[in-house]
């Protein structure tokens, strides 16, 4: 794995030398980096990502979460990031399985999270722990399902 | 409701409700408010009543028919998204643009901005109560809508930007009107500068009035002029130039004072930046050439071809009966929308439609920063600060 060009990234050196562990997965396609974290370890690698010298991952563009039904673990989420004054990008993926949809919030690390999570939490029924206001936030407060699960037909359920 | 202290004792807060219905709020938004008086204790932006669900939708549809529902999402630059959307299935499938289609796009997308700020300004004027600057910029939109219908028959909805290039070859005559346009424009912005940018009533609803600084905007993911309205010089089109933008030479305009005062001189000294790119783009588009990749089984064949070749007829069949099947894989793409920062996430599963389309709308983030600008302030200023912020609902909610 030493050998992939992938390897060379500064990112990855620096996370590397910080936490060997902290990386579970890497991957490059049309030139974007995707680094797969395990699920435990997305909050401190945010903060670190965030904080340190060098990587400055300052602005959270945006979380999208992806239904791989019916592969286990399930859900994929993405957090796309941007340092501002390295002008640089990254996307972190955490994979989190059906059965336990948790995930720790990141809104202390960027708070511009808190509605991108709500967000996820209607279409997609993730929980984030540590969310200071988790209800929905595009459908109705009554609605039933998540309706951008795969599982969810696209005109909906029928009564 | 809590209870407050006044200078004529303890007193107990009013939660009023702003929208869905309600003019200054730019479409049908819902904001909770807990008033002490005239004063904005607290705001709670409601959203999602005009959720379409057009990210399920695009699951459903193959990658060129989704093009049409990227118009609906941000209805005031549908050309913005267009691109993103365009530009973001180009990349999964690897594919090269002709210049003189991206020279297009980039001429057309900068109308797009002039457009929508225009929208802008004169929706925002009149909220604050001068009626008349509405009147002045929707006279110069109607110019640019016309040159959309001139190029792709629709004013708004235009969908013209397909998968590989354009949908149509522009009409003989087109750059005459985009001329004409630009040289008639810069008179007319000369026009609103001298009704707003030193008229006393505008100068005190709008300076230090929903002030947001560099360190909260960025924190919050504020994107597009309001952030660079805080001093932060963030523009995707320099940043991570796409579409040829490295190219071109234009400045992106910053101010330093964070208020409503400074965002609307950024965005219009944008508008005067966007000139200056689509007059180079002017010089820069040949006359004649492709204006959609050579890429056949991807991007639909030429009518003359289908008429003496088979495997044009074939492509043509397949394309738009079962569509094409980029590599699996994801990307996300950003593209400088008027309003900041459009990100578009594509995923792939190597058939012929999205696994998943994710829109990062810049108004759905930069809506999030609004209890921060208004709050502390009177009710009369959440007005300005929501006009401010430059929202479409049909983006926050999509």
């Amino acid at each position: 794995m030493t050998d992939k060009p992938v390897d060379q990234n500064p990112i990855i050196q620096k996370l590397r030398g910080w936490d060997e562990k902290a990386i579970a997965e890497l991957s490059e396609f049309r030139g974007e980096l995707t680094i797969v974290l395990p699920r435990g370890h997305l909050r401190r690698v945010a903060e670190y990502l965030q904080a340190e010298p060098g990587l400055q991952f300052d602005l959270l563009s945006d979380i999208s979460a992806v239904d791989r039904f019916p592969i286990e673990p399930r859900f994929e989420l993405d957090y796309h990031l941007l340092s501002v004054p390295l002008r640089q990008t990254v996307r972190l993926r955490v994979w989190v399985p059906g059965s336990d949809a948790v995930l720790p919030t990141v809104i202390p690390v960027w708070p511009t999270a808190n509605w991108h999570e709500r967000e996820i939490f209607d279409l997609f029924g993730i929980r984030f722990d540590g969310h200071p206001d988790l209800h929905r936030i595009l459908m109705p407060d009554d609605w039933e399902g998540h309706p951008l699960r795969k599982d969810y037909p696209v005109e909906g359920f029928r009564t | 409701m809590t209870t407050v202290e006044t200078a004529a004792g303890p007193a107990q807060t009013m939660v009023l409700n702003m929208g869905p219905q309600h003019p200054s709020t730019h479409g049908v938004l819902r904001v909770v408010l807990e008033l002490d008086g005239e004063t904005v204790i607290k705001a709670r932006p409601e959203i999602g009543y005009l959720h379409t669900g057009i990210e399920k939708s695009c699951e459903a549809l193959t990658y060129s028919q989704a093009i049409t529902l990227t118009d609906r999402i941000d209805y005031l630059a549908p050309l913005s998204n267009n691109l993103a959307y365009c530009l973001a299935v180009e990349k999964l499938l690897g594919l090269e643009v002709p210049k003189r289609a991206q020279y297009i796009r980039v001429l057309l997308t900068e109308l797009t901005r002039v457009n929508s700020h225009l929208v802008w300004l004169g929706t925002h004027a009149m909220d604050l109560g001068a009626t008349s600057v509405m009147l002045y910029c929707f006279r110069e939109r109607e110019e640019i809508l016309k040159i959309f219908e001139m190029v792709s028959g629709q004013r708004m909805m235009t969908s013209y930007f397909r998968i590989g290039g354009l949908a149509l070859e522009p009409p003989p005559g087109w750059l005459d009107r985009v001329r004409r346009f630009i040289e008639m424009f810069p008179s007319r912005i000369d026009e609103y500068e001298n009704l707003l940018t030193r008229n006393r009533i505008w100068l005190m609803r709008t300076q230090g009035i929903g002030i947001l600084a560099a360190k909260d905007a960025v924190a919050l993911g504020v994107t597009g002029p309001m952030l660079r309205a805080a001093g932060v010089a963030y523009d995707v089109r320099k940043f991570f130039p796409y579409s040829s933008y490295e190219e071109f030479s234009f400045d992106v305009p910053t101010r330093t004072e964070c208020d409503s005062y400074a965002r609307y001189l950024v965005r219009v000294a944008e508008m005067r930046e966007s000139l200056k790119i689509i007059r180079q783009a002017m010089t820069k588009i040949p006359p004649e050439g492709p204006i959609r990749a050579d890429a056949p089984g991807i991007v639909p064949p030429q009518r003359e071809k289908m008429k003496t070749e088979m495997e044009a007829l074939i492509y043509h069949f397949k394309i738009f009966t079962e569509g094409f099947a980029p590599p699996p894989g994801e990307v996300y793409q950003r593209v400088e929308s008027p309003r900041g920062e459009v990100g578009y996430f594509v995923v792939s599963d190597g058939s012929p439609k999205p696994y998943r389309v994710k829109v990062r709308a810049p108004s759905f983030v930069n809506l999030q920063a609004l209890p921060k600008l208004s709050e502390g302030g009177l009710v009369a200023d959440l007005i300005a600060c929501i006009g401010t912020m430059d929202i479409v609902l049909g983006e926050v909610d999509r």
